[in-house]
């Protein structure tokens, strides 16, 4: 059993979960994620790291509850325990070299998942803008946290509460006035942020560096369920990825695929919270 | 019992769940041996001077003496024959093919009426485990050695259990959240209850054995990391990695891996949804792509999720077909469909990405191939359709590539199998590292991994201690 550390609610429906897990802390690099089980019986569900202390042995997990499995990490609390947290897994995001502008954009989930990633891309001396998007200011998070190794925070909401009103098809008119020329773009959050973002920066003619967050169940390669198109070949987003060139990937099938089991995972949600619970 | 009598050549059968009723539940479908049937059976083994039928068991087992004192009555004295050079009775008498092992080769096969050794030992291992006390096996003193087993399936536990008994620290990882491998992930449960898998981890567990799960090693800690931490470790990671069809709209919704399939069954046991929260599709119409015995298991799987018309399509005809007979046939009886000399080129999906058709080509068979069986050649326009609402594809596997990415001096074949320099021994190209089973072999049985682990065993004893153990097994119980 791995024992919960801290749980708390960042924003509506988003929370961090931080579990002992040394050998994952030891190991972790940016960019990946490990299986989880929110109690026995439950399903394995991948979660994006978001940080870690390898000196207390404990990694943290940032998720949004969308699920019967999320609905329930979500009710955990310090000092309880969950029974699987194996990884970590995927490759790491690879890291500019230094002196490469790099714009990193981040919505959702996927704002704490970028947080190693800023960090270690400073750390490597490249120059970072973040770009955070959001429907509304209330579901922002982390923005002092990325300060801190930025160059540059940029804040897009839909309804102008923070930063820019609009959303990611705004986004090359924005960099365009704000002087940036990457030289490569990250992107870190949900399916519809990463497919938008790849179509509408693809005009830049730089690699977009997406992490793609489908299916999946062993995480090692097994199953094939989180199988995706890239570049037109069939690859395994938990081995061969999570990162791929978003200008490459299949989003159709992409997001057709994610939503298999949308149906019973209501359902599931539904008997969670009122059919007397399990 | 040495009495001369007439031959008996009627083999008793084992009962089974009827099909109409076992195509609605995941209980197992063989129901055993009555200790009548099993001394009845038992009997018939005309105990030949010169038995042949240890040839053809991979771990050796000496089956005479342990037919023998089933034939006696003696059912612990049965198991603890059987024990001495296999540890997991239970599982091998279930899914081993000793149609192509001990029983070809028994002299009753001639007379299509060889002794049902898989039955035999198979009723000893139960019987065990309801009536008996398991009983422990003498352990040697510690060594002081610790070894690493990295992968629980049949090769592992096989490794692990003799390790131990010799004195030896070990550690078993299994990156799922429970150990068994295959045996676990993917063979169904109506083959093989979970709880006889259960039960043997606790036995190896019992032997002091440490089993850790959740633990992806080639991620958490490379293959080097874990050799400074070892004195010595056996790589028994199986056949992971799916093949597909490479053909248009695999990716649709409602197309499946083998694995994925039976892993959502299995180890998730996604066949209790909504009451377990693995989500599963039922599907109506479901085609599955193979013809060995995972393609057997996913479309009894699939019939028994309630799906109305389930196939298997296959490129070669019935003569061809890898899955054991029994199992070809238990897929009849429950009303699977074969459909001989087809094969699938196309998947065709809706707008939304679902698959609704397949489309297929007719064979015929022409020359020998490398494998000896007649190789299927295309029919030019014989395409035809099929409305299919889920695929699962079960044509094969390949070792999973993570420890050998990690690990560069590992050498690895063509095909994703490790190298080994001497097949009785699995060394790998790689100092202190050993392999075994179908990530050596490709994907084969349970029971040829458990020789693999077992000659692994004894050659990684031999490193560890200097000492060359005796005769063909590693076993040092006294009995």
């Amino acid at each position: 059993m791995f024992r919960v550390v801290k749980l708390q609610r960042l924003v509506p429906n988003i929370h961090l979960m931080e579990v002992e897990a040394r050998e994952v802390a030891e190991q972790v690099q940016p960019g990946q994620f490990v299986i989880v089980r929110a109690a026995e019986g439950g399903e394995r569900i991948p979660l994006s790291i978001a940080d870690w202390d390898r000196q207390a042995g404990t990694v943290t997990l940032v998720f949004m509850e969308v699920g019967a499995s999320t609905a329930r990490l979500a009710r955990l609390k310090a000092g309880g325990s969950i029974p699987t947290v194996a990884g970590p897994l995927g490759r790491p995001t690879a890291i500019a070299a230094a002196g490469q502008r790099v714009v990193c954009v981040a919505g959702c989930y996927g704002i704490a998942s970028m947080l190693p990633i800023v960090r270690a891309l400073h750390g490597a001396g490249a120059e970072v803008t973040v770009v955070l998007e959001a429907r509304s200011r209330f579901l922002l998070y982390w923005e002092d946290r990325m300060k801190a190794f930025a160059k540059q925070v940029i804040t897009i909401t839909r309804d102008g509460s923070s930063g820019f009103r609009g959303h990611v098809p705004g986004l090359p008119a924005l960099l365009r006035e704000a002087g940036i020329t990457p030289d490569q773009v990250v992107v870190n959050g949900c399916t519809f942020l990463l497919s938008q973002t790849s179509r509408h920066l693809a005009g830049l003619d730089v690699p977009i560096t997406v992490s793609l967050n489908p299916i999946m169940m062993d995480g090692t390669g097994m199953c094939g369920v989180c199988r995706v198109t890239v570049g037109g070949e069939m690859k395994f987003a938990c081995v061969d990825g999570p990162d791929f060139d978003g200008r490459e990937v299949d989003w159709k099938e992409m997001l057709a695929r994610r939503k298999q089991y949308m149906d019973e995972e209501a359902s599931l949600c539904h008997r969670a919270s009122c059919a007397g619970g399990r | 019992m040495a009495e001369k009598k007439k031959l008996d050549l009627e083999r008793r059968p084992m009962p089974k769940q009827p099909p109409h009723i076992r195509r609605r539940n995941f209980d197992e479908v063989a129901r055993g041996y009555t200790p009548e049937m099993a001394v009845a059976e038992a009997r018939r083994c005309i105990l030949c001077k010169k038995p042949t039928c240890i040839e053809g068991c991979p771990v050796d087992i000496d089956i005479p003496a342990f037919v023998g004192r089933i034939a006696e009555g003696d059912f612990v004295g049965a198991i603890r024959k059987l024990k001495q050079t296999n540890c997991l009775p239970a599982m091998c008498g279930r899914v081993c093919p000793q149609e192509t092992q001990c029983e070809e080769k028994c002299h009753l096969h001639k007379k299509e009426a060889s002794i049902a050794v898989g039955r035999l030992e198979r009723f000893a291992a139960d019987w065990e485990a309801a009536e008996g006390q398991v009983e422990m096996p003498e352990m040697r003193a510690a060594t002081g050695r610790k070894v690493a087993v990295v992968g629980s399936g049949p090769a592992g536990i096989t490794v692990a259990g003799d390790l131990i008994k010799l004195g030896h620290e070990v550690v078993l990882y299994e990156a799922l959240h429970e150990p068994g491998g295959v045996l676990t992930y993917g063979i169904p449960e109506f083959r093989l209850p979970k709880r006889i898998v259960r039960r043997e981890m606790d036995y190896i567990r019992k032997l002091g054995v440490e089993v850790v799960c959740d633990y992806v090693v080639g991620r958490i800690k490379t293959l080097d990391q874990l050799l400074d931490r070892y004195d010595a470790v056996f790589l028994g990671t199986g056949a992971g990695l799916p093949w597909f069809l490479e053909i248009p709209g695999e990716n649709l919704c409602g197309v499946y891996s083998a694995n994925e399939y039976l892993t959502r069954m299995n180890l998730m046991r996604g066949f209790a949804y909504p009451k377990s929260s693995i989500p599963i599709k039922r599907h109506r119409r479901v085609a599955v792509f193979g013809g060995g015995n995972v393609a057997m298991d996913s479309a009894r799987t699939a019939v028994r999720l309630g799906a109305e018309e389930v196939y298997i399509i296959y490129r070669r005809s019935r003569l061809e077909l890898p899955a054991r007979v029994e199992e070809v046939e238990n897929a009849e009886e429950e009303g699977v469909v074969f459909q001989f000399l087809t094969l699938p080129v196309r998947l065709i999906g809706d707008e939304d990405g679902w698959l609704r058709e397949i489309e297929c080509l007719r064979m015929e068979l022409g020359e020998p191939d490398a494998s000896g069986r007649r190789k299927p050649v295309k029919i030019p326009g014989s395409e035809f359709r099929m409305p299919m609402d889920a695929a699962v594809v079960a044509i094969g596997n390949s070792p999973n590539p993570l420890i050998p990415r990690c690990t560069p001096d590992l050498k690895v074949n063509k095909n994703g199998t490790l190298v080994v320099s001497d097949v009785k021994t699995g060394k790998t190209s790689k100092d202190r590292v050993w392999a075994g089973g179908d990530v050596v072999s490709g994907a084969a049985t349970v029971i040829l991994a458990m020789g693999a682990g077992r000659a692994a065993a004894r050659a990684m004893h031999e490193y560890l201690t200097g000492e060359k153990l005796p005769g063909t097994t590693p076993e040092v119980t006294t009995r």
